[in-house]
Parts: structure tokens; sequence; C-alpha cells
């Protein structure tokens, strides 16, 4: 049982119709657990996707809550549309490397520019998995499909791009790497922004060869954390820090915090040219970087922006929605 | 543009070179360059004569382009209330030396041309009156900055015309305080200008021509205002909450419109708003936000034109098909692709009555006034919300944009409809709910909002095939009960949607005719034409949505024939007709009059057409 008394059941969805030992089921466990670690009220939640395996997943998790599976690369409007009717929601979307990359790369520009409060995990696999394993814009170049093909174009980093459009947390993580993962969608949950999440997640049926690069055998081997991560919920008191200068600690908008704990170099995802520096050089030579890559949790959302009442606008009735008569009357007579 | 017909022929007594006084009966072009400022000018020119107490209508016809392209204003006053386009042009303001040639051979013999006298227009003809004005000298007289008399030659006009015209200075008064609101000094200047240009007209001008004005009574409590912002104060008063948008002429000043309302008039005490306006990065994002505003239960609306459309049709069929409610305002242009952008036509209503893939129909609101703007403004929500669906209102250019006078606004005379939302109390009595299943026989499904506080009220909206409880599948059994339950609710909307009006002389008359929205000044007056003109009475049927009433077949099967007025090449509503009604209309009873040139239809036309038909000639369509 969690904190709202309700147990892991709670979160569940309905049976995957994925490929056994997909990657996209084992991020939807993570979010199962997240959800539920968190105590979030799983009618508060909306599951925004668009099209494809990775969008398939919002039914397979978080039964109790609303979902809504729209169209090919739109997930990012229908997730901004959704937060603008009802600002107490968390919206969390699902997308795949195809509906971000391709088809999707303007939404999600233009999500990020406008730092809308979602989760967003982009299930990365590089490979379009429903049209059976066609190369998708985040392979890597000289990547080699098991036909044979070799990917010719360079990959578009999503993280790289999230970092340079303004995203306020940015986070790059492995199927496989199930402790890092919860705690990034741990923090994602307790932070106020776009979140953006891109998780390698191996098409165990098209793109799990040798050859691949987005491999689970891949993955394991190039994986290279920054830190180790550990989420502090808010009502936990933070450990004092046992020695001075393995750990970095960022507070989050919610109050709980995201510890970091040092492996080699010292990195700091507040700051922001570092964390460019970082994604370029990753990028440039093709590392496999982990980790939470930048975080911003003061800057305001889109919707503090608007400067909307705190009723979800949703929930307003004719008595707030309709101005009275007299307005009517006075508009009419700004006319004459 | 010179003509002749049948019934121009017998009534050219009525119209043409006859030199008597002409009082409250003109149109009036002024022919500028885009960028030019004249548009203050032709305002307060507009405003003048609707202070008069005359019916009044402008329309400008303009450029896609900012600055240095011809365009035209066109204010046409009519003692009988007449407004819609007339292609005669009594008198012609010519101050665009780039069109005044051909602008003064278009006109036809007794019109009267105002003109910078440099360009010695009395030259290229015999038979009109002319009147040279030295504009740019007298402008000099007003100012002595060089940089405002270009503006001010543009207000002397209405000196000139006022005088020529017999216009009440103290309309003008009002009208330029009107015009210029706080800014007193510009006001005074222009009014100077004003007294300048009438001057003038006394000191060296003979009146030649017969037009006049008077004062009447018949705009007693109106206003004047154009569709889109009527359309954006009815959105306002229909509760408007999320309003999502991309930029496009002829639609954008609905939505910017409908900003500036809402912060007026829709801001909680504390200074926050119930509302919000997005600008989104382009169409699909728009329809996007949009329909996922409504599905989370917000009063969401956006509004675009035939290219946004177009870029809106695969989110338009998941509305369709998954059930959301959203309210898309079409403001119609010239298509195809970017085709005329600023010029009015009614070329997308087969396109969005049937937009996206697959079965898809979808409920179109047709408003043909100003007054119908407003009113279909709030009533859209009430039908998107009650059906579930995305509603569509087809405005367009001539509508939206031009300015039109109007009785006030009707306050909304029903409570706003929701539609079928179950609550979290719903779900504790019921015990659980399906998302699509028709538990009323209407077709119309119940629904819940995110965020509704009880572990039975979630469900998955999907565009992909679902069955009743919204579970996907691929089952056959499923997809068609769904289909045919969507069938079943379009019946229900067939129903729900503002009938048509009709207007038929007793005993019918065995000639009908049907139109739709900025059609109708001109299909009035036509009417009027025919009956006064050649003793040919005409029925009317102006639709006002689709999907189409069974009583517009009635009124078809009552008639030897029914003329269909489409502003399209394509004869789209009469492709309508013919598809929902096919064998069951008598053979050769439908008569295509298709207008397609960018400019509003015109009353001569329609009556020409129509008295050709009766006559037996062969009328074809302009």
């Amino acid at each position: 049982m969690n904190r709202l008394g309700l147990s892991a059941r709670d979160y569940r969805g309905k049976p995957s119709t994925l490929c056994k030992g997909c990657g996209h089921d084992a991020i939807s466990a993570q979010l199962i657990r997240a959800f539920y670690e968190s105590d979030i009220e799983p009618h508060r939640v909306a599951k925004l996707s668009g099209i494809g395996c990775s969008s398939k997943t919002p039914a397979y998790f978080l039964g109790q809550s609303h979902g809504f599976n729209s169209v090919h690369g739109r997930m990012p409007s229908v997730a901004t549309g959704t937060m603008l009717a009802n600002r107490e929601l968390v919206a969390v979307g699902v997308s795949g490397d195809g509906d971000t990359a391709s088809i999707g790369i303007g939404q999600f520009v233009h999500l990020v520019r406008r730092n809308v409060p979602v989760i967003y995990i982009v299930e990365n696999n590089g490979v379009y998995g429903l049209t059976k394993g066609q190369f998708s814009a985040t392979a890597d170049e000289n990547a080699k499909l098991r036909t044979g093909e070799v990917n010719r174009l360079p990959n578009i980093d999503l993280c790289g791009m999230a970092v340079e459009l303004g995203a306020t947390y940015v986070g790059r993580s492995f199927a496989g790497d199930p402790k890092q993962l919860v705690a990034l969608l741990r923090g994602a949950l307790a932070h106020n922004g776009i979140a953006v999440l891109d998780i390698l997640s191996p098409c165990v049926t098209f793109n799990n060869h040798a050859g691949s690069t987005k491999s689970y055998t891949w993955g394991k081997d190039n994986e290279e954390p920054i830190h180790l991560l550990d989420f502090v919920p808010e009502y936990e008191q933070i450990e004092v820090e046992y020695e001075e200068g393995t750990t970095r600690d960022v507070q989050l908008h919610d109050g709980s915090w995201i510890r970091l704990s040092k492996l080699d170099a010292d990195y700091d995802p507040t700051n922001r040219r570092a964390a460019r520096a970082l994604m370029l050089d990753a990028h440039e030579k093709n590392r496999f970087v982990t980790g939470l890559i930048y975080v911003d949790p003061s800057k305001p959302t889109f919707i503090d922006t608007l400067e909307m009442t705190d009723t979800p606008l949703a929930w307003l009735d004719e008595s707030r929605l309709r101005p009275p008569r007299e307005a009517l009357d006075e508009v009419i007579a700004s006319y004459r | 543009m010179s003509q002749s017909s049948a019934l121009a022929e017998a009534t050219s007594a009525s119209e043409g070179a006859a030199r008597r006084l002409i009082v409250n009966d003109l149109t009036i072009q002024v022919a500028t360059v885009n960028g030019s400022g004249s548009q203050s000018s032709n305002l307060v020119l507009l405003r003048s004569l609707f202070r008069m107490g005359i019916p009044v209508g402008g329309k400008n016809l303009f450029p896609s382009n900012i600055a240095g392209l011809p365009t035209w204003f066109t204010i046409r006053a009519n003692h009988s209330g007449w407004v819609a386009r007339k292609r005669r042009v009594d008198f012609l303001v010519a101050l665009n030396p780039q069109t005044a040639a051909r602008d003064v051979r278009s006109l036809e013999p007794g019109s009267a041309v105002v003109y910078e006298a440099g360009m010695r227009l009395e030259r290229q003809r015999d038979d009109l009156v002319f009147y040279p004005v030295p504009f740019q000298g007298l402008a000099g007289e007003v100012t002595r900055e060089v940089r405002l008399r270009k503006l001010l030659a543009n207000m002397i006009y209405v000196g000139v015309l006022g005088e020529l015209l017999e216009i009440d200075p103290d309309a003008i008064d009002a009208a330029i305080d009107a015009q210029f609101r706080r800014k007193k000094a510009a006001a005074e200047l222009n009014r100077r200008a004003v007294r300048i240009g009438a001057r003038y007209v006394r000191d060296a001008l003979e009146k030649r021509d017969p037009y006049a004005v008077a004062p009447m009574d018949r705009n007693h409590g109106k206003i004047l205002i154009d569709g889109n912002a009527a359309a954006a104060l009815g959105a306002m008063f229909g509760g408007a909450s999320v309003a999502t948008w991309y930029p496009i002429t002829p639609s954008s000043s609905l939505v910017e419109q409908l900003e500036k309302f809402l912060r007026r008039y829709r801001k909680d005490e504390d200074g926050r708003a119930t509302f919000a306006v997005v600008q989104a990065e382009d169409e699909l994002a728009a329809v996007g936000m949009a329909l996922s505003a409504g599905w989370a239960g917000a009063r969401a609306m956006t509004a675009t034109s035939g290219p946004g459309i177009s870029l809106m049709s695969e989110f338009v069929g998941l509305g369709y098909y998954a059930e959301i409610p959203a309210v898309i305002w079409n403001i119609q242009r010239v298509g195809p692709s970017t085709g005329l952008p600023t010029r009015t036509a009614q070329g997308d209503i087969l396109a969005t009555y049937n937009l996206s893939h697959g079965d898809t129909r979808h409920v179109c609101l047709l408003p043909a006034s100003t007054a119908e703007c407003f009113e279909f403004g709030w009533r859209a929500f009430d039908f998107a919300e009650r059906l579930q669906t995305p509603v569509f209102v087809l405005s367009d250019l001539d509508l939206g944009m031009n300015i039109w006078a109007t009785d006030p606004f009707e306050y909304p005379d029903q409570p706003m409809d929701r539609g079928k939302v179950l609550s979290k109390e719903d779900l504790e009595r019921l015990g659980s709910f399906q998302r699509y299943a028709d538990v009323d026989g209407d077709g119309i499904p119940w629904r819940t909002l995110p965020g509704t506080d009880h572990p039975r009220a979630a469900y998955f909206a999907r565009g992909s095939g679902h069955d009743e409880s919204a579970e996907y599948t691929e089952s056959e059994e499923a997809y068609v009960r769904v289909m045919e339950r969507l069938d079943r609710k379009f019946e229900t909307a067939r129903s729900l949607v503002p009938p048509p009006v009709v207007d038929a002389a007793d005993p019918p008359s065995g000639i009908g005719i049907i139109a739709f929205g900025s059609s109708d000044p001109a299909v009035e007056e036509a009417r009027v034409q025919l009956r006064d003109q050649a003793g040919i009475e005409v029925d009317y049927l102006r639709l006002r949505a689709l999907p189409l009433a069974p009583a517009v077949r009635d009124f078809i099967a009552a008639r030897r024939f029914v003329v269909v007025l489409d502003q399209n090449r394509d004869a789209q509503l009469l492709q309508l007709l013919r598809a929902e009604f096919g064998d069951r209309l008598p053979p050769g009873v439908l008569r295509s009059l298709r207008h397609f040139n960018g400019l509003p239809v015109d009353a001569r036309t329609i009556a020409d057409f129509v008295a050709a038909m009766e006559m037996g000639t062969a009328g074809s369509a302009s």
C-alpha cells in the first residue's frame, strides 16, 4: 500500500499486446512503480500518445486514468490542450522515435519551447515497429538492420535538442536500467514543466541483433551513467552527505530532492552549458550517456504564463463562462 | 461592367443615366493603394451615412499584400436596405494611378468620378461626370508636414463627397470622433481636411451628377460590425474557454477579437482568466489542442480558412470517431490551394461536410448575417457538447471581414447545454459506464472527463477500432455497430440543428431558390427585383445547417424548378442535395447557378438567371 492506501495493482493497466521482451513493457512497469511510489491519484492522470508501438502502451498502465491515443506525431498538441482544459491533471505522454523525431518533430519542438507541464517519454528503439522495421530518425549513423541495410544518415539527438530548446527537465535512460529509470520518472513527477525522457527501449523483433546500436546488449555494454540517481520525496528527511563532495542534491518544484552520487567526474545538471557540451560530445562519439542531463526547477510553465484561474477551465460552470447581459449591452454600445 | 439581359433591358429606366435626382441609392467605390491609410476615411464615410439613418454596408476588396497594391473599398447606401454587392459603381473616387484608367473604363454612363486632377481622366470618356480635385495641393493647406499630407488627402475626399452628395456635416463630425476616439489632435486635423475638401467643391466644382443622400430613420438602434467580431462575441457568450489558432486570412480577426473580448469580460476579480487563447505552431496543433481541450471538458474552439481546414483533416476524423466536442470556424476564401486569399467563396462546403478519410460527416452551421454569426457562435458549443463531435461554422470573407449594419444581438435565450457528462456522483449511483454505448437510443453515448474522482470514470479514447467499452478491437461486428450508431447520432443532429428558413408565397410559387450563408442579401434583393420588375415570384429556402432537413426535399418537390445558388465552380450545394435526396427528386428540377469569381454574388446575377430560366432561354452561370 502507498500513502493513499492504494496497492500497485491499482496502477496496472490492460495486459500488453507488444512482443515478449519489448523494452516498452519494461518502461510501463517502471511507470506503474513511479506513480505508485509517488502516491499519485490515478484519476488525476491523463495519458496521451500518438501512433506506434510506444503509443499503444498507455493502455497497459494506470487503468484508472483517462487515456487518449491520438494521431501520429501529435501527442504534444493533445497534451497541451488537455492541460489548458484542466491544469490540475498530471499529463504523461508516451511517444516513440518515429512519432517524435520524424512526423512529430514540429510539435515536439513547440511543446518543449512552451514548457508545458508534461512528462514526455520517448521509447526510443531506432526503428518503426508496426510497419515492420524501417529505420527511424534516431537510428545511429552506420547502424545495420537485420536485412543488412545500413543507415547513412546522422541521428537526431532528442536530449540535445531538448536542452537547446529550453527544456526544464531532460533525462536519458535505458529500459534495462530500472533503478535509474524509476528515479528519473519520480523526479519528472515532482517537476513542474516539460520533462523529456529519452529512453533506449530495444525492439526485440526488428532491432536487437548484433550490429544494432539500440539492442539490449549494446545498451548494457555501452551505458555510461553520469551519476547514480536517488529520488527523495519531500516528506522524507534527506540524509546528511556521508562523504564530502561525493553527492549533489537538486531540489525539485514540489519540495522533493534528486540526490546525484558522483561517479567519475562531477556533473552539474543545473548548468545548461555543461549539459549542451555533454550532449554534443556524446552525439559526436556515439556515447550512450544516461542520467539527469539538465534540470531547471524554477522556470515558469506555459500554464503559469497564461494566468488562468485556479479552477480548471473544464470545471467552470455557466455563471463563470457566460458574461451577464450587461456585458453584451456594453459591447453593443461600443459599436455605436 | 456593362451588361445586357432580358431583365436589365426591361428595367433600364430604374438604373442608368436618367438625369433626375437619385436619393439614397448609390454605390461609392474608393480606389486606392493598400497601405496608404485610406481605411479611416472609408470608415468615416460609411459611418456618416449610417448616422444619417441610411441603410449602408462596406466591402473591402484588398490584395494579399501589406503595401503598394490596388485596393477598392465599396460603400453601398440603399433606402430599401439592399447592401449586397452591386455591379454598377455610381461614384468612383480614383486615387490610384495604377488602376484609374481601368476603373474609369468599367463605369457605366452617367457615373461620377472624383480624382486627382493631375491624372486628366476627363480625357478618357465623355459620358461620365468628372470632378477633378487637386488633392496634393489641398493637403498642403491642411498641414505643412509632408509625412501627413498623403494620409490627409484621403480625408479630403470625404469632404468632397460630403459636399457633392449632401452628407450631413454633423454626421461626418460624429464619425470622425468615433474613428479617432481619444486622439483629439488627429480628429481636429482630419476635420480640417474634410472642411477644405468641401470648400473646394463649393468654390470650384459644379454639381452635375444625379446622386444625393438625405436623412432617413432606418438605423435606429443598429450597429455596424464585421462577421468575425460578431462570431467572436457569440463564442464568448457561448462560454468559450479554450481557443487555439494559427493566423490565416480571413479568419485571424475572429480569434484576435475574441481574445480582446475575453480579456475585458472573462477575468475573475483577481484578474485571472477563465479562458486560454493559444497561438499554435500550425493548424494541426491548433485543432489538436482544441479537440483535446474538448475531450478534457473545456468549451474549445479554433478558427481557420481553407488551407487550415485541409491540414486539420486527420484530427477532425479522430474527433468524429472518438466523439470529441470542439467548434471549428471556417472563414472561407477562394481555393484551391492558396487560391485568392483575400477574396470570398463558398468553396469548402463539400470538403468540410465530409472532412477526413473514411466515412465521416460533420455538423455544419451556415450563418448568413452578423446576427447569425453571433447566435451560431454560442449555439455551436451546445451542439458540439450535446452531440460530442466537432461542429463547423462556415462563414466566409465577405461576411467575416466586411462591415454590416445589424440590430443588436440577442442575449442567449437558453442555458448552456453541456451534454451527457457523468459526474463522480452519477458513477457512484451507476457503478460503471460504457463510453460508447447508446443507452438513450439517440446515438449519443455518455462521457466522463479526465480528473473525475472515481475508479470507474476512466476510459481510453482512441482513433483506432473500438467497442462500446472503448476497448481496442478489430472485430468486424463491433466496428459496424459503432459506425451505425454514429449514423444514428447524425440523424439526431439532423433534428437538432437550426432548420432552414423558408419564405414562400401563398399558394407557393412554382419557382424556388436555395442558398446559404452570405448569398442571402443578394438573393433577397433579387427576389424583389424579379417581383417588381418582371412579375416573377420566387420562393426562397435558406439553409442554416447540415445535415439537411427533410423540409428541403419537400420544398424542392413542390416546385417546377429550383435554382441552387453556389458561390463555387462545382455546384457543391447542388451535389449535396443530389447525394442526399437523389432519385427522390423530380428529374431536372434543380438548376445550378454558380458564381465563383471571388467577389460576393450580386442580385442582378441571380435575377437574370432566374428570369432566363423562367423565359425558357438557356441561362448560364456567371
